[in-house]
């Protein structure tokens, strides 16, 4: 079928339709330079001050005449040269008005697509695009696009990059999302209340600044601690309510379908089979109520939230979504290290454990807010085996497993032994995992 | 299943039966003393010179101290040479190092998405050649330094043979 529809491209001579972008592309940077001088107002009053009164209304109106149509051309220049063309196995993008850029992104690369909406984005109807690809430092994006053209494009990049020909990639469209999980914004407020990075934080921003006018006395060291801190404080509770509210994890054929925000939506899609690595975080103070957060390690992406909070079943039942055959090893199942760990790592080491399941490779960290990182062994780089000169004379040893994600999972304070062995057995488990796994074109 | 699989490897398939260790061959050692002495050496007689002229001749027993750091970088050189080792099995490639600090690597063939053969100028007046590994995950540390460039080539085809014939995705 694939080969079929090479055939006809060639035949057809090159129907490759190159598209532009929205037509509104160009005015998502007209803050800038509006931005710059509000900043240098800011940075220097007094000099800002000084230059505003010595500005004639005549020369302020031939510098608007002069740059805003240069500014003009420029966002309409830029938006003109940029083209995106969808083929059989890749998507192009040629952009640069000066300094040419072609990117081609090999769809069987891609990792994940991700349609997100700023706010005044949504106000203009237009959404961006995003491409989580292997081996790419930074995100490809298509900013922006109509929204409907968005969403049918990310539909038309994963059934394409999923295999489907294609001639029926169009057909296939959006496919229907089952809703898996929705986490109510009341969880997600007592969540953050219970959260100690929340407290600490806004700890930080009331007590730091009336500490430093004690001892300095001066208005700008206190303004200059201040703000950040409280921006700080505001990011991690508003911002984190503001982005994680409505967190909704549906499935569709075509990956797992993650929808969030309140003022800017998001909408990511994770192809099955590209999670290299799971980790269930358990703060302290969730722990009463059985709640965990839910992150993923993907290649190539940088999103890593699965579900920010739920009850532990319900997490898990997501996560038997993301990684098939796998269910979630009890925290009883976990082995602990020998005794005499304590010796290595004091009071921790009782956070640590691990679990080497059918499927899994789960490694368990941390006391107060307890993370416990799972690896299909289908996912595992490779395996190595780490000993310092005080655990050699402890007979401890660490075992590490690195995935495809950049990320280490780390079985800490094994017995030397055991360690060995497991080195050897996690070695044949990854080998014998990978001989099954799905192909890189899941639906072909 | 096992194509490739070579016959003087002990290790068939299963795994269970032990590797073939391979040790570096000594041309590593002795460039890395060579390089120890030549350097210590140079900065003792600088030691002992500078100070034998400036702060009198008791001083310059103080030169003595590179020497003794280049007898004990001798013993640990020796030491850490003997602990590398590699072993290439059916299905990965072994790697074990260090004698304080132990550190052993299993690098699976169908993992690995690049061999590297690299060789410095010192290295190749020496007639040395090192293997990296890398595979997608970057803390992926597979490198086996000092071997023959015959060696070093060979495994690279090796390698990247049986990694086509094993080869996966991500």
């Amino acid at each position: 079928m694939t080969a079929q529809g090479v055939d006809d491209a060639v035949l057809k001579g090159n129907p490759v339709a190159e598209r532009r972008l929205h037509p509104v592309t160009p005015l998502r940077r007209a803050w800038a330079p509006v931005a710059v001088v509000i900043g240098w107002a800011l940075h220097d009053p007094d000099q800002a001050q000084r230059q505003l009164t010595r500005l004639t209304t005549t020369a302020l109106l031939i510098g608007l005449a002069v740059l805003v149509p240069v500014a003009a051309l420029y966002g309409f220049l830029s938006w003109w040269f940029t083209h995106f063309a969808v083929t059989e196995s890749e998507l192009r993008i040629r952009t640069g008005l000066l300094f040419r850029r072609t990117a081609h992104i090999r769809l069987e690369r891609v990792q994940a697509i991700d349609v997100t909406q700023p706010l005044l984005a949504r106000v203009a109807g237009v959404a961006k695009l995003k491409l989580d690809v292997i081996g790419a430092d930074k995100k490809d994006e298509l900013a922006f696009l109509g929204e409907r053209e968005a969403r049918a494009l990310r539909a038309e990049l994963l059934a394409r990059a999923a295999g489907f020909a294609p001639e029926t990639a169009h057909e296939v469209g959006e496919a229907p999302a089952r809703e898996l999980l929705r986490t109510p914004p009341f969880q997600l407020a007592i969540s953050l209340v219970l959260t100690g990075s929340t407290w600490g934080a806004l700890a930080a921003a009331l007590v730091v600044p009336p500490v430093l006018w004690l001892a300095t006395h001066s208005v700008w060291t206190v303004l200059a601690t201040g703000v950040p801190l409280l921006g700080a404080a505001a990011t991690s509770s508003v911002g984190r309510f503001v982005g994680e509210y409505d967190w909704t994890v549906g499935e569709s054929p075509d990956g797992l379908r993650i929808d969030h925000g309140l003022l800017d939506r998001t909408h990511e899609t994770v192809p099955p089979g590209r999670v290299q690595a799971v980790r269930i975080v358990e703060p302290l103070l969730w722990r009463r109520r059985g709640w965990v957060r839910v992150e993923l390690d993907v290649a190539g992406s940088s999103n890593s939230v699965l579900v920010p909070v739920a009850p532990r079943e319900l997490a898990e039942a997501v996560v038997a979504r993301v990684l098939p055959d796998v269910s979630v090893p009890e925290a009883a199942a976990l082995s602990r290290p020998p005794r005499r760990a304590w010796r290595c790592v004091p009071v921790w080491w009782r956070g640590y454990g691990l679990a080497v399941t059918e499927a899994v490779f789960a490694a368990r960290h941390g006391l107060l807010r307890r993370r416990l990182t799972l690896v299909p062994h289908a996912k595992v780089q490779s395996v190595r085996l780490t000993q310092g000169p005080w655990k050699g004379l402890w007979r401890l040893a660490d075992v590490h497993v690195d995935t495809g994600a950049d990320k280490t999972v780390t079985a800490r304070l094994r017995d030397a032994q055991e360690a060995q062995e497991l080195l050897r057995a996690q070695a044949e488990r990854s080998r014998t995992g990978r001989r099954d796994a799905p192909p890189d074109r899941w639906m072909a | 299943m096992e194509t490739g699989s070579p016959q003087d490897t002990g290790a068939r398939g299963d795994g269970t039966t032990e590797p073939v260790w391979r040790g570096l061959p000594p041309g590593l050692l002795r460039m890395r003393r060579l390089l120890l002495v030549v350097w210590l050496g140079l900065l003792a007689l600088a030691l002992g010179v500078l100070l034998g002229l400036f702060a009198g001749p008791a001083w310059a027993a103080f030169a003595l101290l590179p020497l003794a750091l280049a007898a004990w970088g001798w013993v640990l050189l020796g030491r850490n040479w003997r602990s590398w080792r590699y072993a290439e099995r059916a299905d990965d490639l072994l790697i074990s190092r260090g004698v304080l600090w132990r550190e052993e690597t299993v690098v699976p063939y169908g993992r690995m998405q690049l061999v590297e053969v690299t060789s410095g100028p010192v290295e190749r007046h020496f007639g040395l050649a090192s293997v990296q590994l890398h595979t997608a995950a970057a803390a992926t540390d597979a490198t086996i330094p000092g071997l023959d460039p015959a060696e070093a080539e060979r495994l690279r085809d090796r390698l990247t043979e049986l990694g086509e014939a094993r080869s996966a995705g991500l």
